[in-house]
């Protein structure tokens, strides 16, 4: 379980250019760096269930992005809350 | 003729017929499912925001659980998926997109709306929060920043707007009525007419 307040890096994988995939991960945070902020639970992985395959429980969480830091021209002072499964964080800290 | 040049129609009519043949389900239970989707629209979100701004222990149920204060209202939740709720703060403004797809609360707020599932609201809600608000004629509150929260797992996200200025010893019914749709995704804020 990763703790609130941990970095973590998204990532930079690419699944979808290796074969047909069902990602809950958006493509504007691969490889970027947020701070979880919350464990939402635990939930089928939608990558399995896409393709009716067993889909164990995993962890979800929601991890907080600077908008700033991933386009020069975003929102200055705006941040972003997105839910992001445990298998694409990498712990920074 | 490939599957994306059938008729939905019929393609839809043979999903049926399969569903049915092979006792998944039948013709009442889609029905009922199709009843109870029409039924949801944004008055239950309105019900339950206009609650929570006169009954801080409904307040705080609803922060905590959205699904059990939804139910606790009456709001089917059978199947649901989680409902989070984001609380609005004179230095917190909330504003919910699906950038997948168009994940939405359905069950508080009905079918979403044309402009939540477009790719130009998806696209500039991550990037440019501010332009979007100011499009829609939003004044925040000058200490307020925006969280964006993309909706894209399991999770379905609404908005709980502050409750307005002048509006003191309102009924619920009369607060439910200030309250549109684009308050609890957080395009817009409840305004006095």
């Amino acid at each position: 379980m990763i703790a609130p307040g941990t970095r973590v890096r998204v990532r930079d994988d690419w699944p979808e250019t290796r074969g047909p995939c069902h990602i809950r991960t958006p493509h504007y945070l691969r490889g970027e760096t947020g701070t979880v902020t919350r464990h939402l639970g635990d939930f089928p992985n939608p990558e399995d269930l896409a393709f009716d395959r067993p889909a164990p429980r995993l962890p979800l969480y929601h991890v907080q992005f600077d908008i700033r830091r991933l386009w020069a021209d975003g929102t200055p002072g705006a941040d972003l809350l997105v839910e992001v499964f445990e298998p694409w964080l990498e712990v920074t800290s | 003729m490939t599957l994306l040049e059938t008729d939905s129609g019929r393609l839809l009519a043979a999903l049926r017929g399969l569903l049915a043949e092979k006792g998944i389900t039948d013709r009442a239970e889609i029905a009922e499912r199709i009843a109870v989707t029409d039924a949801a629209t944004p008055e239950r979100g309105a019900a339950m925001v206009a609650k929570a701004w006169v009954d801080p222990g409904f307040r705080a149920l609803m922060l905590a659980d959205g699904a059990q204060a939804a139910e606790s209202l009456g709001i089917p939740m059978r199947g649901m998926p989680p409902l989070g709720v984001l609380e609005n703060t004179p230095d917190l403004h909330h504003l919910v997109v699906c950038t997948l797809c168009s994940c939405y609360p359905r069950a508080v707020l009905g079918y979403p709306p044309f402009w939540f599932k477009s790719t130009s609201y998806r696209a500039r809600a991550v990037r440019d929060p501010e332009g979007v608000l100011a499009e829609w004629g939003t004044v925040l509150p000058a200490s307020a920043t925006i969280r964006v929260v993309d909706s894209t797992a399991d999770y379905r996200w609404m908005v709980l707007p502050m409750r307005p200025e002048g509006t003191d010893g309102w009924s619920e019914e009369r607060l439910a009525a200030l309250v549109r749709e684009g308050d609890m995704i957080g395009v817009t804020v409840p305004q006095l007419a």
